[in-house]
């Protein structure tokens, strides 16, 4: 199977990194080689976040991805910062309720969704990373539906394990789109 | 002829190796050093007991004792005095510290150890100077007193107060027992005693963190016979350092330093939860 | 070692359950970023397996404490960041003086100074030659995945155990703060016996001292000798490389750490353009794994070492190659991360030159 090298990049809080730990958890299940590696530094204060999320089926050389394949966009920033760096053929998904100039490259595949709104409107408020998720999975096929849904289970706390439910129904919506 | 019996009177402390010290004729490291051993000789715990040396005067004292011992860098005794009591909480841990040790390079393990309430015995020996370096300023030299690197006596405009450590560490929570004392005459020794003994019952009895400070001499390093330090000792450092106890939980009523410690903190919701654990 | 179920985990958080597993049971620290979650993992665990957890009032009284617990026996470890492991220096001479066992953290971050909280190797050179003052080495291992970081922090305490000295992790913010599937090893049971520490002789025996004082001079070159005697069998015994590619290269790149994984992309695209290059990855930085890199000095033409900082380890590459091939170095400073294609055009330049 093709190097997956996701970049999930967005504002803090957007919940960036657990959208990363979700990929990295159906890696890990389906037995792949995995890197989950966050951004931190001066970018983290102003403004935007970021992950880089890598799913190989041989040993991962460097964990910061420099030219993603795929890309999750969740604000404008983020799509700005990674747009040249995406690899022709990318898949870049942009979550249009806080993105509102899509990217112009004609060699990469944009999937434009207003996931934070949808996520609002499904009584889902602040999982419009997993809508997202969701999405990647259905035009990735990164993994099964079942891992995907296994990786979500491991990946929320057991502290907030309430929450497992709307995260699936959250990865339904972004499949469905 | 009339059978002759024989008393003995004195001799040397089990927990004392039969060496001969480095101290200077004077000192009262020499006096001190056989407090702590006839002490622990007293309470039975040479087996348990591990000692922490400084660096200064007393940097040897692992030779001269019988208990196992931890040389530590200079200041760093009661860090150290922790790491040892945490890994073995039924050992008795001591840490025998001067004033450059204790209250200069090492006043944050001072203090901290103290505050954290590490069930430890300090015994510090003050005698205003840095003796093993040859004299240097300390951090208790008097004002105005000349030592080799305040030769026009110590300016408190350029080099400050000195340091009144029991009455500093007198404020925090942490601490059982402080007592201030000397040993230039046979009263004051048998009190000094009396001190260290309490310091070393209290880790016994698991009370809380105890100091010992003692008034000292350096006739050597002050130039003076030590007759005349004992009495340069008496007319300006006592006044400077009065003897005394600055706390002592027990006295007060509280089983330990915990319990003075909530009484203190009463007022205070959070300080008054038990833990969260 | 038995292959647990794997878990992703931080390379910090792995660093702190593996030491849990090798029977660590005291941890004395300062906060400081980028080791963060290795201090916060043990507050949480520690008192779940009856440890102490002590946040010090300074790196320097954390490696005293840390002294303390080593002398009366304990695994004892902590952890640190360049800046706090610049303070720890003073404590690990007299850990290496007093010839006791413990481990300790670096997560590197650039420098000097305060420098930046962002991913460097630029304390290769205080780890391996210069952390405090005297005639003493210690141990230094450089894992380069967080499946590594479990694995040499668990073997860290029984080589430290072994030799009587203190053992190093050196990692970096990235290996730090990334997540990767690992495996943990078995919980320790059992400890070796340690009849010199300070635990009370309860009159069963001579007091024990642990002490780095020697008043006479040939008493302490005494101590020092057999001390590097032990050195001497480390070397032999305990230096650790890999190699990939490297049997055919005319290119070795050599780099460690973090800085190996760029390296391990890069080599990998110039083989696939054509390029014979290898990857040779120090493991042990100290003892540096000097046979298996003069193994290859034979046939490799040329050596590239890449590392996070201004070029320290490629002194010790130069002292194995001893002129026999060139040794050129690329670095990115101060917390920059450098990219598999800023190493592939070295070895491109490189494989260019060696066609003229």
């Amino acid at each position: 199977m093709e190097e997956l090298r996701v970049v999930f990049a967005g504002f803090g809080g957007q919940g960036l990194l657990f959208a990363g730990k979700v990929v990295a958890n159906a890696g890990l299940i389906d037995g792949r080689e995995v890197s989950w590696l966050p951004s931190y530094g001066p970018e983290m204060r102003g403004g935007t976040a970021n992950c880089s999320v890598t799913l190989s089926d041989e040993p991962i050389g460097s964990p910061l991805i420099m030219n993603p394949n795929v890309l999750v966009a969740m604000n404008q920033p983020s799509l700005v910062k990674f747009e040249e760096a995406v690899v022709p053929g990318a898949k870049v998904f942009a979550d249009t309720s806080l993105v509102n100039r899509l990217p112009q490259r004609e060699d990469i595949e944009v999937f434009a969704h207003p996931a934070t709104e949808l996520a609002e409107d499904a009584g889902l408020k602040g999982l419009a990373n997993i809508v997202l998720v969701g999405k990647v999975l259905k035009e990735t096929a990164l993994c099964s539906r079942e891992t995907m849904e296994a990786a979500i289970r491991k990946a929320v706390p057991a502290r907030k394990a309430q929450m497992v439910e709307n995260n699936l129904q959250a990865l339904e919506l972004g499949f469905n789109l | 002829m009339a059978e002759q019996t024989e008393t003995l009177k004195y001799e040397r402390p089990k927990s004392l190796l039969p060496v001969v010290t480095n101290y200077c004729p004077g000192c009262a490291h020499g006096t001190v050093n056989r407090l702590v051993a006839e002490v622990i000789d007293e309470l039975g715990i040479e087996g348990t007991t591990i000692g922490v040396s400084p660096v200064g005067c007393s940097v040897m004292m692992y030779q001269f004792f019988g208990c196992d011992f931890v040389e530590a860098a200079h200041g760093r005794a009661p860090a150290v005095a922790t790491g040892l009591k945490r890994v073995n909480p039924d050992n008795i841990v001591f840490a025998y510290q001067g004033d450059g040790d204790l209250a200069s390079i090492g006043m944050a393990e001072t203090i901290h150890a103290a505050t954290r309430g590490e069930q430890i015995t300090v015994i510090f020996i003050n005698n205003a100077i840095y003796g093993m370096t040859g004299g240097q300023m300390a951090p208790t030299s008097l004002p105005n007193q000349v030592t080799q690197t305040s030769p026009y006596g110590r300016d408190v405009a350029t080099a400050g107060y000195p340091v009144r450590v029991c009455e500093l560490l007198s404020s925090l929570d942490g601490v059982a027992y402080l007592e201030r004392v000397t040993v230039d005459t046979p009263a004051h020794i048998r009190q000094a005693k009396k001190a260290i003994r309490k310091a070393f019952q209290n880790q016994v009895d698991g009370i809380g963190y105890s100091l010992v400070e003692v008034v000292a001499t350096c006739p050597t390093n002050w130039g003076m016979t030590p007759q005349d330090s004992f009495e340069w000792m008496r007319e300006n450092m006592l006044p400077y350092y009065p003897l005394g106890v600055y706390r002592d939980v027990v006295a007060e009523g509280f089983a330990d330093a915990a319990e003075a410690a909530a009484a203190r903190a009463a007022d205070c919701p959070i300080a008054s939860q038990g833990g969260a654990r | 070692m038995a292959q647990n179920e794997k878990v992703l985990m931080k390379g910090n958080e792995a660093i702190a359950e593996s030491a849990i597993r090798a029977g660590c049971r005291f941890f004395f620290g300062y906060p400081i970023t980028p080791q963060t979650e290795l201090a916060a993992y043990m507050s949480k665990r520690m008192p779940k397996v009856e440890g102490t957890y002590l946040q010090a009032e300074s790196e320097v009284a954390a490696i005293n404490m840390v002294y303390g617990a080593a002398a009366a026996g304990a695994r004892v470890m902590t952890s640190s960041s360049s800046p706090g492991i610049s303070l720890k220096s003073e404590g690990v001479s007299y850990i290496a003086g007093a010839d006791l066992p413990c481990l300790i953290v670096n997560i590197e971050r650039g420098g000097p100074g305060l420098g930046s909280i962002q991913p460097s190797q630029s304390d290769y050179w205080q780890a391996t030659r210069a952390l405090g003052h005297g005639d003493y080495h210690m141990v230094v291992y450089a894992p380069a995945t967080v499946q590594e970081m479990a694995d040499l922090s668990y073997k860290a305490f029984d080589v430290a155990d072994k030799y009587r000295t203190p053992v190093m992790i050196l990692g970096d913010g990235m290996l730090g703060q990334m997540m990767e599937p690992v495996s943990l090893p078995e919980p320790r049971t059992e400890l070796p016996e340690k009849p010199w520490a300070t635990t009370g002789h309860r009159g069963q025996r001579e007091h024990n001292v642990a002490n780095s004082l020697y008043l006479s001079a040939e008493e302490l070159e005494r101590t020092n000798f057999e001390r590097f005697e032990r050195y001497d069998i480390i070397k032999r015994e305990e230096a650790l490389s890999e190699e990939v590619d490297c049997d055919d290269a005319d290119i070795i790149v050599v780099a460690f750490g973090a800085s190996s994984r760029i390296a391990r992309s890069a080599v990998k695209e110039a083989r696939k353009q054509g390029i014979k290059a290898g990857l040779f990855r120090p493991i042990t930085l100290w003892p540096f794994p000097v046979e298996a890199l003069a193994a290859t000095v034979g046939h490799a033409k040329a050596y590239l070492t890449v590392e996070m900082n201004m070029g320290q380890m490629v002194e010790d590459v130069r002292l194995v190659v001893e002129g026999r091939a060139p040794v050129e170095f690329y670095g990115r400073t101060g917390g920059v991360i450098p990219t598999p294609d800023e190493v592939l055009e070295q070895i491109r330049a490189i494989d260019e030159r060696l066609g003229e």
